[in-house]
This record gives C-alpha cells, sequence and structure tokens, in this order.
C-alpha cells in the first residue's frame, strides 16, 4: 500500500513541479533558469574583464579553464562575447522579464485563473529549457561556443567554426518558445479579462505585456527565418548571406555565391530592435506598479503611458537599420531612419517623465522594491539619452561599434532593465512564496551594485569617445588612440568583479527568506492590483482565486481623498 | 562643450568635414546634459521632500501643470532641429558627390581582408589594373592585381600603410576579400563598413600632416603616436590586431613618396626580369 502512495506522490511531484500546466510554477521554472542563466553570462563576462584588464595575463584561480598557459586566446574571447550576449538577452533577460513576471502576475492582475492556453505554455518553457541547453552544448564542441558576436554577421559567421551551428539550432528552439508565449499572453489579455477590467483599468504591467507579446509575435519570425537561411549557408551550400568571389585565407571559398551579407543585417535587426523594447517594456510596467504602490499615489499620466508604450511599439519596427548607418547608406534611407529614430526617443521621454512626475506630491516608501524601481528612473535616462547621437548618422561616424554603444545600451539593460527586475523580485517575492525578503540585505544590495554598475559603464562612454572598438580581444591595447583611456579597463574590471560579490547578499537574501523569512500577508505592500487583494500568499494552485474578482475602478487607487484608508482596491465595490 | 568631450576622450580632429561631426556630438551631448539635469534635480528634489515621514499623507492628484507637455514638445523641437538642420545635411555631403581624380581627388583603393588592409594605388596613370581572384597570392599578390594588364603595370599595392596628401580631398573605394570589416580613422572622423560583394566610396580631406599631428601629441601618453587605421567590425579572431597607420603628407613629400613608390616597383619588376632570364 506505502509503495502504491509514494509512486502515486511521485507523480504527482513531476505533474505539479516539472511538467506543470500551472502559470505560476511554469513562472517560477522561467524565473529560476533565468536566474541561473543571467549569473552564468555575467561570469562569462567577469572573466572577459580580466583578459581586458590585464591582456595576455594568467587567470587566476580559473586559468586552468583556458588549458595550460591559463592565458584566454582571441578565439576563446569571441566565443565568450558572443555567448554573453546571446545568454544575457535570450536566455536570462527576456525570459525573466516575459516568461517568468509575465506568466507569473499577467493571470493574477487580470483576474484569470491561469493562462489562455496552459499546455502551450508548458511547451513554450521546455523549448527554451532545450534551447538553453543547446546553447550550452555550443561550449564542448569542437572550436568551441559560436565566436561572430551575438549579431552573428555572415559572410564571418557562416564560416565560423561548429559552435555557430550549435547557436543556430538554439536561436530556433528560442525563438519558437518566444513565439507560443507571446500568442499565450495575448490571448489571455485580450479573452480572461475579469469582468470590469477594461482596457484603461489595465495595470500598466499588463499593457507592457500586451505590446511586448505583439513585438515578439510580429518581429521574431524574420529572425527565425533568417537563422534558417543562415544554418542552410552552413550545411547545405547555399549562398543567401554570401557574395561570389571570397577568398578565405587565401584560398577561394567554394560557394555559389551571389548572396548579399547585409540582407542578414536587415533581417537580423527587423527583429533585434523591438528586441530592446521586449526588454525594457516589461521593465517599464514593473517599475509603475512598484512605484505607484511605494509613492501611494496614482501613476501620473496613467493614458499618456499607454498611448506612448503602444506607439513606441509600432515605431520599433521601422526605427532596425539605425544598427547599419555604417553599411553604405545612401543619404534618402538614412534619412528615413534617422528620423523615425529621432520619433521613437520621444515617447521614451513621456514615460520617462511621467515615471519622474508621479513623484510629486508622494509618500515615498523606500525599501529595497523601491530602491531598484528607483534606480532604474535615471539609469534609463542615461541609456535613452546617449542613444540619440548613435541615431544620427554623421555622430555615428565615430561613435559606432565603439565602447560608447556598449556603456549606452548596457545602461538600458543592465542597471535599466535588470534593475527593474530586481525591483520586481523584492516586490513580488512575498505573493510568490509567502515569505518577506530581509530588508537590510536588500538595500545592501541595492546601495553596492549601483555603484559598482555604474563603476563598470560609465567609462565606457569616455573609451568610446576616444574610439576604442568593442570586441578587441587586449582591450585596445594596441592602437595609439587608446593609450589615454586605456587605464579604465582595469577600474571597469575592478568595479565588475565587485559587482558579482554584491550579488551574494541577494542570493543569500533569496534562499534564506524561503526558507525562514518573514510569513507575508496576502497583501503585503497595502496594494491595489487583483495579485495582492483577491489571491492568497502564495495563490491557490491551478485557480488562483477562491472567488473570481470583478473590477470597479483603475489600477492605481492610492490616496483617494474620501477614501478611510490609503489604498482603494479594484476589486471593492 | 567640445572641450569637455575631448577631455573625456574625444581625440582632436584632422579633417575638413570632422567639425561638422563633433558639432553634432557637442548638440546631443547639450541636451543630454540638460534633460538630465533637469529630470536630476527634480527626482533628488523629490526623493528628498516627499519621504513618508516628511510626507505622511500622498496628494491624489500630484502636478497638475502641464509643463511636462511643454518640455516634451521642446524636446522633439530640438530633435528636428539637429535632424534637419545638421544631421541629414551633412550625411548628404558624406555620401552624395562623392569626389573622384576627375574634380580633383586622389583615389585609392582599400581591399580589407582577414586581419590586413590592402592598400591599391593606381599609379601615374590614375587607372587600377583589374583583378582577378584566381591571381590571388597571399604572399606576392594579396588582391589578384593582373600585371599583364596594362593599366597594372604601374599601379602597386602595399600594406597596412596608407599615404595620403594633405588638404586634397581623398576618394576611398573600400571593399572586402573575405568577412565584413570596418575601417576607421578616429582623429578624422572616418569610419566605414568593408562588405564583401560591394565597394563602397568613402572620402575626407586631411587638414593635419603627420608631423603636425605629432607636434600636438608632444608631452602627453600617446607621444611619438601617429595616426592609426582601425578595425571596427568583429572580423574573427585577429580583429584586435588589425591595425593600419595613416601617413599624411604635404604635396611636396607625398609626390616623392609615389616616386619612390615607382622606383621599388621597377626595382621588383628588374628582379624578376632577372630571376626569368636565369631560369
Amino acid at each position: 500500500m506505502s509503495g502504491h502512495t509514494e509512486t502515486h506522490q511521485e507523480e504527482s511531484f513531476w505533474r505539479k513541479y516539472i511538467f506543470s500546466i500551472d502559470h505560476k510554477i511554469i513562472g517560477l521554472q522561467y524565473g529560476l533558469t533565468a536566474l541561473v542563466f543571467l549569473f552564468f553570462g555575467f561570469c562569462l563576462m567577469m572573466m572577459m574583464r580580466w583578459q581586458l584588464a590585464y591582456p595576455e595575463q594568467p587567470m587566476p584561480w580559473f586559468g586552468w579553464l583556458f588549458g595550460e598557459s591559463g592565458i584566454m586566446l582571441p578565439e576563446m574571447y569571441n566565443s565568450l562575447g558572443a555567448m554573453h550576449g546571446t545568454i544575457m538577452i535570450f536566455l536570462g533577460v527576456v525570459p525573466l522579464a516575459v516568461g517568468a513576471f509575465g506568466n507569473y502576475f499577467v493571470p493574477l492582475q487580470i483576474g484569470a485563473p491561469d493562462m489562455a492556453f496552459p499546455k502551450l505554455n508548458m511547451a513554450s518553457y521546455w523549448c527554451y529549457f532545450a534551447g538553453g541547453i543547446v546553447m550550452m552544448v555550443g561550449f564542448f564542441v569542437p572550436g568551441g561556443a559560436a565566436n561572430s558576436g551575438w549579431t552573428s554577421y555572415p559572410p564571418l559567421a557562416d564560416i565560423a567554426t561548429t559552435g555557430q551551428t550549435v547557436w543556430l539550432f538554439g536561436m530556433v528552439l528560442l525563438i519558437t518558445s518566444s513565439l507560443l508565449g507571446s500568442i499565450n499572453t495575448i490571448t489571455t489579455i485580450i479573452q480572461l479579462r475579469a469582468k470590469g477590467l477594461t482596457w484603461m483599468r489595465l495595470p500598466f504591467f499588463v499593457w507592457a505585456q500586451l505590446v511586448t507579446g505583439f513585438l515578439l509575435l510580429l518581429a521574431f519570425p524574420p529572425l527565425e527565418a533568417a537563422g534558417v537561411l543562415q544554418l542552410m549557408d552552413r550545411l547545405l551550400g547555399t549562398s543567401f548571406f554570401l557574395p561570389s568571389g571570397l577568398v578565405v585565407s587565401g584560398e577561394i571559398l567554394n560557394v555559389s555565391g551571389g548572396g548579399s551579407p547585409l540582407l542578414w543585417q536587415h533581417m537580423f535587426w527587423f527583429l533585434a530592435h523591438p528586441e530592446v523594447y521586449v526588454l525594457i517594456l516589461p521593465a517599464m510596467g514593473i517599475v509603475a506598479e512598484v512605484l505607484a504602490n511605494n509613492t501611494r499615489k496614482p501613476l501620473w499620466g496613467y493614458k499618456s503611458i499607454v498611448y506612448a508604450s503602444t506607439f513606441l511599439g509600432f515605431m520599433s519596427f521601422i526605427v532596425w537599420a539605425h544598427h547599419m548607418f555604417m553599411t553604405g547608406m545612401g543619404a534618402t534611407i538614412s534619412a528615413f531612419f534617422q528620423t523615425t529614430t529621432m520619433i521613437i526617443s520621444v515617447p521614451s521621454v513621456v514615460i520617462l517623465t511621467a515615471m519622474f512626475i508621479s513623484l510629486w506630491g508622494a509618500s515615498i516608501r523606500y525599501n529595497s522594491a523601491m530602491l531598484f524601481a528607483l534606480g532604474f528612473l535615471p539609469m534609463f535616462g542615461i541609456g535613452g539619452l546617449t542613444g540619440l547621437p548613435l541615431g544620427i548618422a554623421a555622430s555615428d561616424i565615430h561613435l559606432h561599434d565603439t565602447y560608447y554603444v556598449i556603456g549606452h545600451f548596457h545602461y538600458v539593460v543592465a542597471p535599466g532593465t535588470i534593475f527593474a527586475l530586481f525591483a520586481g523580485i523584492y516586490y513580488w517575492f512575498p505573493k510568490m512564496t509567502g515569505k518577506v525578503l530581509n530588508e537590510t540585505l536588500g538595500k545592501i544590495h541595492f546601495w553596492l551594485s549601483m555603484i559598482f554598475i555604474n563603476g563598470i559603464f560609465m567609462p565606457m562612454f569616455v573609451q568610446g569617445l576616444a574610439g576604442i572598438s568593442r570586441r578587441l580581444w587586449d582591450g585596445g591595447a594596441s592602437y595609439a588612440h587608446a593609450t589615454e583611456t586605456l587605464w579604465l579597463n582595469e577600474v571597469m574590471s575592478a568595479s565588475a568583479w565587485l559587482l558579482g560579490l554584491a550579488q551574494i547578499p541577494f542570493i543569500y537574501n533569496l534562499i534564506k527568506s524561503m526558507k525562514s523569512g518573514e510569513k507575508a500577508e496576502s497583501n503585503h505592500w497595502q496594494a491595489t492590483t487583483l495579485e495582492w487583494t483577491d489571491a492568497p500568499s502564495p495563490p491557490l494552485p491551478h485557480r488562483n482565486f477562491e472567488i473570481i474578482p470583478e473590477v470597479y475602478r483603475g489600477p492605481y487607487e492610492y490616496s483617494v481623498p474620501s477614501a478611510d484608508k490609503d489604498f482603494t482596491p479594484q476589486s471593492e465595490a | 562643450m567640445l572641450d569637455l568631450l575631448r577631455k573625456y576622450g574625444l581625440p582632436l580632429n584632422a579633417s575638413s568635414h570632422g567639425s561638422a561631426v563633433d558639432e553634432i556630438m557637442v548638440l546631443f551631448h547639450w541636451l543630454m546634459l540638460f534633460l538630465f539635469i533637469g529630470w536630476g534635480l527634480f527626482f533628488i528634489y523629490t526623493l528628498f521632500r516627499f519621504r513618508a515621514s516628511k510626507n505622511p499623507k500622498a496628494d491624489y492628484t500630484g502636478v497638475k501643470s502641464h509643463f511636462s507637455s511643454g518640455l516634451e514638445v521642446a524636446v522633439a523641437v530640438i530633435e528636428f532641429v539637429i535632424l534637419i538642420g545638421f544631421a541629414i545635411p551633412i550625411w548628404a555631403t558624406r555620401v552624395n558627390d562623392v569626389p573622384n581624380s576627375a574634380t580633383g581627388a586622389e583615389e585609392i583603393r582599400v581591399i580589407a581582408q582577414q586581419f590586413a588592409w590592402n592598400i591599391h594605388y593606381p599609379g601615374p596613370d590614375g587607372i587600377y589594373g583589374s583583378l582577378d581572384i584566381n591571381l590571388v597570392d597571399e604572399a606576392d599578390n594579396p588582391i589578384g592585381l593582373d600585371r599583364t594588364d596594362p593599366n597594372g603595370v604601374d599601379d602597386f599595392v602595399i600594406i597596412n600603410q596608407l599615404h595620403i596628401p594633405v588638404n586634397k580631398p581623398i576618394r576611398i573605394d573600400l571593399s572586402s576579400k573575405d568577412v565584413i570589416h570596418s575601417f576607421f580613422l578616429p582623429e578624422f572622423r572616418v569610419k566605414q563598413d568593408a562588405v564583401p560583394g560591394m565597394s563602397i566610396p568613402l572620402w575626407f580631406e586631411a587638414t593635419m600632416t603627420t608631423d603636425e599631428f605629432l607636434k600636438t601629441t608632444v608631452g602627453s601618453e600617446r607621444e611619438g603616436k601617429g595616426f592609426e587605421i582601425a578595425c571596427a567590425q568583429l572580423c574573427g579572431l585577429g580583429h584586435y590586431r588589425m591595425k593600419g597607420y595613416l601617413t599624411v603628407h604635404d604635396q611636396d613629400s607625398y609626390d616623392s613618396w609615389l616616386v619612390e613608390q615607382q622606383e621599388i616597383l621597377k626595382e621588383e619588376g628588374d628582379e624578376d626580369d632577372w630571376g626569368d632570364d636565369g631560369w
């Protein structure tokens, strides 16, 4: 009898935690996997930063990874660079922002028992997981993992070592996963909103996920097609991206030719520019939730933020070629893309300004979640503003492919998006686990991260102005124009390693609080949205709510003048 | 602001169009600084003034004025002034009406490869000899120049050494043998991808000779290091060492350098003739 029970329990364990169709479990699966990949991607960079700061010196402690000499060779450096970008974006930030937070909180915030297609949801996670495994396999094939940059420009990528083939297979799986997920998100938001939850009553986080869903759905297929074409170039002898007459290392390349390397760039950036907004919109969504909750007042200009973010979504499809000004672009086409790029900066300014103005008249609670959300604002500001000179072809002449670009997009994604994701973790951890994260550790985590992350990325603008190219194995040491700013490499590397150490309080906090943290109430932050007001912490398996709530008002009714408490839940009649 | 950007890394400008590029960077950095300081002051003030201990009851409405709309419109207007007044016209001068030898420019071809810059001069006749990939020999003829073509007899090809005259438009036709590279002259505000299968023209005019530039570096960490060609696009494991050198001559020394190259070419030819005789 006992044997029977055990089998039964084991089965239910697999069904409950591994091949689950509950959006909350899938969200947690996404979240944990993505956090592991984020840390791994960051480790790759911490190793690269040794080589940049101390070129050609054996690496202490980890040198054995690079053979007997302990020196990271250029091939290895290029592999780590390509994989850092790929892992951070496709295996880390997007799965965390969309797969984890989107999956977990979209149904809860709209009062739905689950996503519209629970099995599709499970399939989406396992495609992502398989894609991650395939990407990791790349490190063990001859020649190492993909080494042509996360952008994989042919002809370099077409003639690269086997790792590139593995990368392409991995990407096809990851893109498939994103497509499944985005269909699910869009359908869920359109179909499963609780009674009374009209469009203008949606929490901004849900709006951000909706726009993100459309971006993923419409932008990824061209890259999937491009990935298949590059696979064919590599495996079947086609020449989609290879022109005629190539001579590589003195040998005439035996291909039919007639293709175009720029075709890849167009298909790639047609995804990869909207991808920027896939990275930033969910982050803005999280920040909006945390800001409204901890300012104890409504988000200022909710409607303009919503309109701006949908406009941002549309515009993000027609700016892609600003990544390609240096490929020989004529005056007319570049005028178009410069104009659209300037236009897209306006809604970003609108959103950021509205968030700043939301602070006026607030009663600000400084908890860890709020600190990260507040940190997001100026950091994203720097990231966005430094995009302006890159979006104009003439100034891009000097700055394109330099560290200025690296600084710019890292400010958007690292102290921007990743800080917002930290805010989300601190804010929603009590809901997900029923436990509260330690605030002191959280604040230590914030302040150390804030200092060191700027120590990494701020000097990049200086090196970029000096004209130091990105992706140089020696960090520019061989170039004359780099001599005066080369010392910054050590500053940046030390900051990166210290930033790594600054994550220890966070990891410890997660584990410790999960085990023995203070118990959370169902509405721990006295919030107004449904996931806090109508679901226990954690929400009920499979159906979330005891009673499916009805909605009577907007998402951020804090400090309503006539109300007896400083928050009025959406579901309060 | 230009001084500030120069202080924070920007190299001096040694080309006729570079000041226009710098001007756009300056305008944008003013805009960035203005917005960032504006946001920042507001931000810090609100964080301080509206902390919960000081302001226990939040104000439901918050800001009532529409000052921010004005700000947003102002930002949009400034961006469009920069766009239409500076960015688009400047780019047009870069890519439209590229000069050539007929309009008084010095024409040079640069053919990039992993991991070197092949510089191809047309010689005194001003006409490039034809190229044939079947003639490519990495040791002796990296670009596959056809010496039997009459136009190619006086051509000369040097690796990683670009020589140009000062104060004269230089037209470079840029291409690549293998993968994408990017031809970058930081002090000249010149950058152009070298895309295989395409020949892309770029042009600039140096306003400073190498000797003059070296005088400006005296006493700095860069002392004694002249102009260089950098590769700006990841092109493989040797990307970091794909460095070339640029020497800007005054017209006289450029002319004598050209004569010198013809002499070297002739000597090499004589050696080949001698070799043929012996065989």
